[in-house]
């Protein structure tokens, strides 16, 4: 066990190194920020001074170096807009996308799993097929959409919810219903499809032979079968709600890393943004990692060898 | 003669798959005296695992039906049990040992947790006890370390350890049947000898009756008593074992017979019945094993043969026509 959890966290760091690489080279292409910074008619001199200053004008490879030598000490620079501390402005962001995320999840969780393991119990009756209908329509729903129904429903029509801002839990409540409404659709429809291969198990039938009544056989036998998928996903969908928040939080203007990062690109920050996709990635691959580790303990072929 | 604990009556069986519908059992009867074993065999797909879940009220619920004719358990029919009360014969009064012992344990529950479960439900006993009848089966069954064994999960064994651990969950309230459903099947051959010892032992020492279903004629011979002999969903024969052997009256019977390898003579090649069972829906009018009987004669192409017996020896062939045999 001490061996599988050294081997997946070396690939904790590989993730978040290789994440850092990409998308340093990846803004690149975009060009160099110094022109957002000065006025269009600046003179060359002066554009050479600022890049100069920023070590824009060294070689590529140069600079790329320079950065992970600073990166892995934890400094990512300063911002070129406010010049603060780029990784200490995303720290700072990071509770309210936990905090819209991890509620969106949990909310997500309570829905699902139980409408999952019921329409797979009541399999191809009207329940079951509305339940399955949702979930597609769920699934297909782009969330900037929704977002704005909800929006124009609930703030503009009824007023009865802000439409964006953070703070109090009032704001929160629109953007968790339309983050989490993705992963409900989604983890229900996975809850179903698991349920329903692990139901027609031999091991269902050894267990329905010994004379175990029906809800626990779902809610014990069951059910613990099909939360070894469900965890994974649930997992992998963690790290997409919290990084994929981006959307939902610019819709919101909920003060996350999703917004942050959102504005930084548009304004070529190039600090905040390697800052923030590096904490995002730190978070993903660790939240991998944890997956992996509660995996092998609710699966024990992995835990016991 | 003891009296017979269970008995089938004209047990149909239809299954649903699309629009189409199929009847993998037609009609078939046999009776299980108390304290007997009973050898159910055939080829693959004639039946024997369908008519042995019926016996549980294990049969997929929306697919299939029974959809006529009665399982007859110690006097009660309990062919249209409610689950509430089929529940409590399972595992209980009658239990079952599954063709997979792969498959047919929880990976995720341990040994312990999954044997609990039938004294769990059948019992009204306290964890201690309950651990300590556990171990008590799993000493019964010839598994060394039962202590620890019962904090160990299914993959953690082998093939024959699994085996051992479904024949004690099947032991574990003392039922009064044991259907097992070919249980050495998928294990290796020496443990396939052991495993057939320990179940004659068991059986003797609890007071049992059995039904064993095969394919193999040899464990048969081994293990049996009677023998029914099924073909395509229908019973062609049944008969006492050493009178089956000596005497098969049905030409299918026969060709299984002669299709036994047997380690004294090294035959050039081994008989084969040729062709294959019908699958259900390609059954048609005459006797179901006419096109592969190589006796068959037109009457065989025309009418299905009637049951004629010759004291207990049931068979269903029209060259056992005599009137005064016929049962119907
Ligand atoms: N769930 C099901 N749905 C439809 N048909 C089925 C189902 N289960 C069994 N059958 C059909 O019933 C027939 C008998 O199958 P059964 O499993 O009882 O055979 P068997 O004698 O046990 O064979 P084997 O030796 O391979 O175990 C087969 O033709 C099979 O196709
Ligand atoms: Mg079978």
């Amino acid at each position: 066990m001490l061996d599988f959890v050294i081997k997946r966290f070396l690939q904790v760091i590989v993730v978040v190194f290789l994440a850092l690489t990409v998308v340093f080279f990846l803004i690149r292409l975009a060009g160099d920020p110094t022109t957002l910074f000065l006025p269009p008619d600046a003179p060359r001199e002066q554009i050479e001074e600022y890049r100069e200053l920023l070590g824009y004008n060294r070689p590529l490879y140069v600079q790329y170096g320079d950065f992970m030598y600073n990166a892995i000490q934890g400094d990512f620079g300063e911002s070129l807009r406010s010049q603060e501390d780029a990784l200490g402005i995303v720290l700072d962001r990071l509770p309210a996308t936990f905090q819209l995320a991890i509620t969106s999840l949990i909310l997500a969780l309570f829905i699902a799993i139980p409408l999952g393991v019921l329409s797979a119990y009541k399999r191809n009756t009207v329940f079951d097929r509305i339940g399955v209908g949702l979930t597609v329509v769920g699934q297909a729903v782009p969330s900037f959409w929704l977002g704005l129904i909800l929006i124009f429903l609930f703030a503009a029509q009824l007023q009865l919810l802000p439409s964006g801002g953070g703070g109090t839990p009032v704001h929160m409540i629109l953007p968790t219903l339309t983050l989490a409404a993705y992963s409900v659709a989604r983890f229900t429809r996975f809850t179903r499809s698991a349920m329903l291969d692990v139901l027609q198990k031999d091991y269902i039938r050894t267990a329905k032979a010994s004379g175990v009544p029906t809800m626990r056989l779902i809610m014990r036998y069951a059910l613990r079968n099909s939360l070894i998928p469900i965890i994974t996903l649930v997992a992998l969908d963690l790290g997409v709600l919290l990084g994929g928040a981006v959307i939902t939080e610019a819709v919101f203007s909920w003060p996350g890393v999703g917004r942050l990062l959102w504005q930084s690109l548009m304004n070529r920050d190039f600090p905040i943004v390697l800052a923030g996709v590096f904490i995002i990635a730190l978070i993903y691959a660790i939240i991998n990692f944890v997956a992996d580790i509660l995996y092998a303990y609710v699966n024990p072929q992995i835990r016991v060898k | 003669m003891s009296d017979a604990i269970l008995k089938i009556k004209n047990l149909k069986i239809e299954f649903k798959s699309g629009k189409e519908t199929v009847q993998p059992i037609r009609g078939v009867n046999f009776e299980l005296k108390k304290g007997e074993t009973l050898g159910v065999v055939g080829e693959s797909g004639s039946g024997k695992s369908v008519t042995s879940l019926a016996i549980m009220g294990l049969l997929p619920e929306r697919t299939s039906k029974i959809v006529d004719g009665e399982i007859n358990f110690k006097g009660n029919d309990i062919t249209n049990l409610k689950e509430k009360q089929y529940r409590k014969i399972r595992g209980n009064e009658i239990s079952m040992i599954f063709q997979e012992p792969m498959t047919s344990l929880n990976p995720v529950f341990t040994i312990g947790q999954q044997l609990s479960e039938p004294l769990r439900q059948h019992r009204n006993m306290s964890k201690k006890e309950i651990e300590k009848a556990v171990i008590n089966v799993l000493n019964q069954v010839g598994i060394p370390r039962a202590e620890q064994i019962i904090n160990e999960y299914p993959h953690q064994l082998s093939g024959g350890m699994r085996q051992r651990v479904m024949i004690s969950l099947a032991l574990l309230c003392e039922p009064d049947l044991m259907i097992a459903d070919e249980p050495t099947t998928a294990l290796d051959v020496t443990i396939q000898a052991q495993i057939l010892e320990l179940m004659k032992n068991i059986k003797q020492e609890n007071d049992m009756s059995l039904l064993l279903i095969t394919h193999d004629l040899g464990v048969v011979a081994e293990m049996c008593d009677r023998v029914v002999v099924m073909y395509a969903g229908e019973i062609v024969e049944v008969a006492e074992i050493n009178e089956l052997f000596n005497e098969p009256l049905h030409p299918y019977t026969r060709g299984l017979i002669d299709s036994m390898p047997t380690q004294n003579t090294r035959k050039e090649r081994l008989y084969s019945i040729r062709g294959q069972v019908p699958r259900p829906n390609e059954i048609t009018k005459g006797c179901v094993f006419a096109n592969r009987c190589p006796l068959a004669f037109s009457k065989c192409f025309e009418e299905t043969p009637p049951v004629f017996a010759r004291d207990d020896h049931l068979s269903k062939c029209w060259l056992q026509n005599t009137k005064e045999g016929e049962v119907v």
